[in-house]
């Protein structure tokens, strides 16, 4: 549900991470927020455990230019992953426009990667969207682990008909997590002018 | 489709601006923010210089996705208004027509019972105003067109990563 402006010239879109557990979806917030210019960023916000696991989401917005005069934002949302957190994973996907999902490469999280998956699945579904249909995007992130699994695998699971781009990334050194995320944006504006056409 | 977008013309911004101006004097407010529950800033008055409203209504809209999910888990439809108080500044939040947060920050220059009061009144013209743009909304869907992205070509969002 983006969130058009006239009065202010201003496009608002929502982007959600969601992934399993510590497969590194705010370490990709983290990074973006590291790498961008203070007057593209505002603050960001992380409502965490004390043990840095993320309890409720985290946030950052960007300003990312001006398309035909209307100032561009995206507004960056993490999910906690940890299985227990369902009722907040379905509070943050309300009035999504864009998803990135955040797979881990190691061989023993292939099954929470797919458990995750699933519950997006059915999460939109209840307010009634269709992953099929918004704008999605993959990323297989830890590509730097040892047990990392091959990539083949990986797209077999999470993107077995090669319908979404997807990346590679290592979101700790920042490898993908600009691509991944560029990819997202221009999805969602490219899914608003077919939306409004 | 649910992937509407809100869309706010110059005028129902005016209208709505206009609201919560009158709304920081009736209730001696500090401050009056009117935030989407999708987490957006709407329209903001008052004197509450320097403060984060991005952060302020990202936090308002995941503090009432929560309460009105907890309302659900005991049986309740919504808890429609929310009281905090601080120190010095305290807040209170209301949910307007299911679709919008009126937040009111005040000090002891007014009280809760002013607040409440002048809130009531104030969130019934916000209704009206919501009301109106989703009427329009719809008019736009059944025309098809005047969104600004419509006439946007694959360049301009190239360009706009292009740094
Ligand atoms: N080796 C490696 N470690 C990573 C990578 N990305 C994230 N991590 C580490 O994985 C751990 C968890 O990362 P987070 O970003 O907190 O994971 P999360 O997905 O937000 O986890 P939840 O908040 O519990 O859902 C941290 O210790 C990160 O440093 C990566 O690409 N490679
Ligand atoms: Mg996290």
């Amino acid at each position: 549900m983006s969130f058009i402006n006239y009065s202010a010239r201003e496009i608002n879109c929502k982007i959600v991470y969601y992934g399993p557990g510590l497969c590194g979806k705010t370490t990709n917030l983290q990074f973006i927020y590291n790498r961008t210019n203070p007057e593209v960023k505002g603050k960001m916000i992380s409502l965490a455990t004390e043990t840095e696991r993320t309890l409720f989401f985290d946030f950052l917005p960007l300003a990312l230019g001006e398309i035909r005069g209307f100032k561009t934002r995206f507004h960056l949302y993490t999910v906690p992953g940890q299985v227990f957190y369902d009722a907040s994973r379905k509070l943050i996907l309300k009035g999504v426009d864009g998803v990135v999902f955040v797979a881990d490469s190691q061989v023993e999280r292939m099954e929470a990667n797919m458990e995750s998956l699933d519950n997006l699945r059915v999460n939109l579904a209840e307010q009634g969207y269709d992953l099929d249909k918004i704008p999605f995007v993959m990323q297989y992130n830890k590509r730097d682990v040892p047990n990392a699994a091959p990539l083949d695998e990986l797209r077999k699971l999470l993107n077995p008909t090669d319908s979404i781009p997807d990346f590679e990334a290592c979101a700790t050194k920042g490898t993908g997590v600009f691509e991944t995320l560029k990819s997202s944006a221009k999805m969602i504006l490219k899914d608003l002018r077919s939306m409004s056409r | 489709m649910m992937n509407n977008s809100l869309v706010m013309y110059d005028e129902d911004y005016r209208k709505l601006l206009a609201i919560i101006q009158r709304l920081v004097q009736d209730a001696t407010a500090k401050g009056v923010f009117l935030v989407d529950t999708n987490g957006q800033m709407v329209a903001d008055a008052g004197e509450m210089e320097g403060i984060d409203t991005t952060s302020l209504a990202s936090l308002t809209a995941g503090n009432i996705a929560a309460s009105s999910g907890l309302a659900k888990i005991i049986g309740e439809e919504e808890f429609p208004t929310h009281f905090h108080q601080g120190q010095r500044d305290n807040l209170f939040i209301t949910l307007v027509a299911n679709r919008i947060i009126l937040v009111v920050v005040f000090d002891e220059r007014s009280s809760l019972g002013l607040v409440r009061l002048r809130v009531k009144k104030a969130g019934v013209q916000v209704a009206q105003i919501f009301e109106e743009i989703r009427k329009k909304a719809e008019q736009e869907q059944a025309s098809g067109g005047g969104s600004p992205f419509s006439e946007i070509t694959d360049d301009d969002i190239d360009n706009l990563f292009s740094e």
